[in-house]
């Protein structure tokens, strides 16, 4: 294959490498050793570990097991390898691993990004690689100049004596290859970080991101490669009863039509000819048992199941609601299906070849799109080659890999590498939805304006069906996923109920950036809302009322109040506040709204987190705005809607997201902490739409339980 | 055929005269600076300058651009120097990156007809969508160069 087109060029950031040498192996000492180690190794290259190489002309390669959609990745853990290893990061090129067990840090099962898990799993493995690399490095410069190493030191890819004499790591590779691997090496203390925490570090990828060099899965050209476009059946699980190709087939550059699972596909010379193809397709569907599927249906079934108490299972409980007496107070809480919208159209290349598939991809979930390759084409995974590209953004769609079995059954129905690319429309109407939710939730206060009791009946969509089967099943049907932001939320209540009701309604569902926490919040903090205004209280101060003092919900939710100067009423501006969770990360924000009318306005928000260590703070706040951004974009006018089994939004017109002039300024603040750390790329999403919601019934007095705003002001 | 001068290059190309000037750059003249992200200029992954104006080229027929200047990323600096790829580092605005050559096509049209945007302007030329959320970074970018720009000319 073409040279140009190898996996390095999608991923790699710095200059290419030529030596013989590489620090190679797991960071447990025991990973098998890698393609890349052993073609080293085969050369007198030396390994101890597969997340950095050191070669004798001072090329340093860092391999990471993540994808870069965006969140950072790229920057926040080679900043770990390069902290230990005491390199410049603009030094060091930079790799995407491909889905080899031996890339896999030990416990975790499958190479995915996703659930703000990569600084938190990287955190040990990545220090302790680049740790155990440097203290070889230092040992063969002791060995070669007869010192002591404890008189040595490093910096900044040398090794340095007393007297000041230096050796590069390049030229101490060939030495550092024949020791033997220590298995314990100290880590550096928090105050002899020089990259960790600091905001000098800029992001390897940005260069190419501002000059149209990064190369996407959408600009993958491989040689000989098609274009492929395909028609999919409007309503979700239909099949292609018959079609008829002739007027596809007279576009000019279409060179074939064929039918593959998902639909037909259009063959051509380039993308357009592939869409106008896609266009002229008569195809007659079997629209199978969804076509009657309609989201108002959906929502009035989700309400009787959440009224119907012989429904659902007990998820969680603390003490006994029933018999509680005081003030009761109750609501329903709807939320809608959202699609994810990435900036990037889906797409996949794909080469599959009657020994060996290649496939390029902008993809989360490596090994599942192996796991469904390897099905479709009867090869094992050593015959596979999934090179990752970079993502125009994730969100949780390409957690899912139908785009890229498509490109697979396309290039092996036709013999030839294909890219096969999505239209907006086809992206929108054809995505795995955040699901739509119902939810009926009540309390009752006590006379001092305590909650004494409360109880949640969620009826949802598990997407956990989808990713952990197993698991789901042996739960007896609760979906542990889908009680984020419920069963985590950081209250003192004495008398909880949880009942989750799993509903299939027909719709596609998964992961949606904070998963299930992006609805769930919304529900409890507008909630603690309606609650402190039945007692009578101020709703920061009923939340901390409600916190284990000095926890970091608390500690966090006063920081912003503080910051956000909660309480001092502006003019015309109404503030709202609410807490969120993600997988270990807590954090509060206050959002200040006005209202022009009907539509509200959000002008700025103020967000305090608290995720351990922080390792990258302008990434943080980059994440934390990101997120907020795009909770507050669903928030105003968000929703996918469902009649006769069809997606109704299609394009940016109807599916109408964030733009500049609706985008508030937003402060970020993160609690300081030398804690192992969380994560941060769903964390500031959850509090967006409750704090709003807060802040316009603080405006108006109206309660808004159903999302979109848009449409629950109008 | 048509005939297309592309950051100071003339291509003759074989293509029918409606396809549309993105997929023309992208995939026959082989340019993939320039994003494809909705096929009806509404999100402005497609911006290119064509004669110094910022247009969304995913709609635009080919026939459209022969006898034109037109502009992609690629040929808005030879090495990422102009003020605006600079503010863009300087800031660490893109995210997924994905619509930031758009976003910098966009800026750049508009700096080019106002030298010092209030935040107002910026709203109002700047209708390019990022899912990420960098407007704020974007803004800040922008600024920044419109202030580097003026020190320029001091």
């Amino acid at each position: 294959m073409n040279a140009a087109l190898r996996r390095s060029d999608f991923v790699r950031l710095t200059a290419s490498f030529a030596g013989s040498l590489v620090l190679v192996a797991g960071a447990d000492g025991c990973s098998k050793p890698s393609q890349t180690q052993q073609d080293f190794a085969a050369n007198g290259g030396f390994s101890p570990n597969v997340w950095l190489s050191v070669r004798p002309d001072n090329t340093i390669t860092f391999v990471i097991n993540r994808s870069e959609m965006g969140q950072g990745v790229m920057t926040g853990l080679p900043t770990l390898l390069a902290e230990e290893l005491d390199v410049p990061l603009s030094k060091v090129t930079i790799e995407v691993a491909p889905p080899e067990p031996s890339y896999l840090y030990p416990g975790q099962k499958e190479m995915n990004t996703g659930g703000s898990t990569s600084m938190r799993d990287s955190w040990l493995p990545l220090r302790q690689a680049g740790a155990i690399a440097r203290a070889m490095l230092v040992q063969a410069a002791a060995k070669q100049w007869g010192a002591d190493p404890s008189t040595l030191r490093t910096n900044a890819g040398t090794v340095v004596d007393a007297s000041g004499r230096t050796a590069t790591y390049g030229s101490l590779a060939t030495a550092a290859s024949q020791l033997p691997v220590p298995q314990n090496v100290a880590l550096k203390s928090p105050d002899k970080f020089t990259l960790i925490g600091k905001t000098t570090v800029q992001r390897p990828d940005i260069p190419s991101k501002v000059n149209g060099t990064a190369k996407y899965g959408i600009d993958v050209v491989v040689p000989g490669m098609k274009y492929a476009a395909i028609a999919r059946c409007p309503v979700f699980g239909g099949k292609v009863k018959s079609f008829d190709a002739s007027k596809a087939k007279a576009i000019h550059g279409v060179t074939g039509v064929v039918q593959v699972p998902t639909g037909v596909a259009v063959i051509a010379n380039n993308t357009w000819a592939a869409f106008q193809g896609k266009s002229a397709l008569v195809v007659e569907w079997d629209e199978g048992p969804n076509a009657h599927l309609n989201s108002e249906d959906m929502f009035a079934e989700g309400q009787r199941f959440a009224r119907d108490p012989s429904k659902g299972v007990v998820a969680l409980q603390r003490g006994n609601v029933k018999g509680v007496n005081g003030k009761a107070i109750e609501g329903m809480y709807l939320g809608p299906l959202l699609a994810h919208a990435a900036m990037e159209p889906e797409n996949a290349t794909a080469d599959v070849r009657a020994d060996s598939v290649e496939i390029w991809a902008p993809t989360q979930a490596q090994t599942r799109a192996l796991r469904r390759t390897m099905k479709i084409t009867g090869l094992p995974a050593e015959k596979i080659a999934i090179h990752t590209t970079m993502l125009g953004g994730g969100f949780g769609r390409r957690l899912q890999s139908d785009y890229i079995e498509e490109a697979v059954e396309v290039s092996k129905a036709i013999g030839a590498p294909v890219k096969v690319q999505w239209t907006r429309e086809d992206d929108t109407q054809h995505d795995f939805y955040r699901p739509m939710s119902v939810n009926a939730i009540a309390a009752v206060l006590d006379e001092s304006g305590r909650i004494a009791a409360m109880t949640h009946r969620i009826v949802a969509e598990a997407t956990g069906r989808e990713y952990r089967p197993k698991q789901f099943g042996q739960a007896h049907g609760i979906d542990g996923s889908a009680l984020r932001g419920i069963s985590d939320a950081p209250y003192d209540l004495a008398n909880y109920t949880v009942i989750y009701i799993e509903k299939e309604y027909g719709v596609p569902v998964g992961s949606w950036r904070a998963p299930d926490a992006n609805w769930n919040t919304f529900v409890v903090e507008s909630f603690m809302d309606e609650l402190a205004h039945a007692a009578g209280k101020d709703p920061v101060e009923f939340r901390l009322a409600h916190l284990q003092p000095e926890s970091p919900a608390s500690l966090a939710l006063k920081s912003v109040a503080q910051r956000a100067k909660w309480g001092e009423r502006q003019s015309g501006i109404y503030q709202g506040a609410a807490i969120m969770v993600w997988n270990g990360s807590t954090g509060a924000l206050v959002a200040d709204v006005s209202m022009n009318g009907k539509t509200p306005k959000v002008h700025h928000v103020t967000a305090v987190v608290h995720i351990g260590t922080v390792v990258n703070p302008e990434i943080v706040i980059a994440q934390v705005r990101g997120a907020i951004n795009f909770g507050l974009s669903a928030a105003l006018t968000g929703k996918i809607t469902v009649k006769n089994g069809r997606v109704q939004q299609a394009n940016f017109d109807t599916y109408t997201v964030l733009q500049m002039a609706d985008a508030p300024s937003i402060d970020v603040y993160a609690l300081p902490s030398q804690d192992h750390p969380t994560g941060i790329g769903e964390l500031g999403l959850p509090g967006i739409a409750p704090a709003m919601g807060n802040a316009i019934f603080a405006a108006t007095g109206k309660r808004v339980r159903r999302l979109p705003f848009s449409d629950s002001l109008a | 055929m048509v005939t297309l001068t592309i950051n100071g290059e003339q291509h003759k190309l074989d293509v029918p005269e409606e396809m549309p000037l993105l997929w023309v750059i992208r995939d026959v003249v082989g340019l993939t600076g320039t994003k494809f992200g909705c096929g009806m200029a509404l999100c402005g992954c497609c911006t290119m300058h064509i004669d110094g104006q910022a247009m969304r080229t995913c709609v635009l027929p080919a026939s459209y651009g022969s006898g034109k200047k037109i502009t992609t990323i690629e040929g808005l600096s030879p090495d990422s120097s102009s003020a605006l790829q600079k503010a863009w580092i300087a800031e660490q605005v893109p995210q997924c990156g994905y619509c930031q050559s758009g976003q910098l096509m966009a800026a750049s049209a508009l700096l080019a007809q106002n030298p010092r945007p209030s935040d107002a302007d910026i709203d109002n030329a700047m209708t390019n969508i990022c899912r990420c959320g960098t407007y704020e970074s974007i803004r800040a970018a922008i600024h920044r160069a419109a202030g580097s720009a003026d020190k320029a000319v001091q």
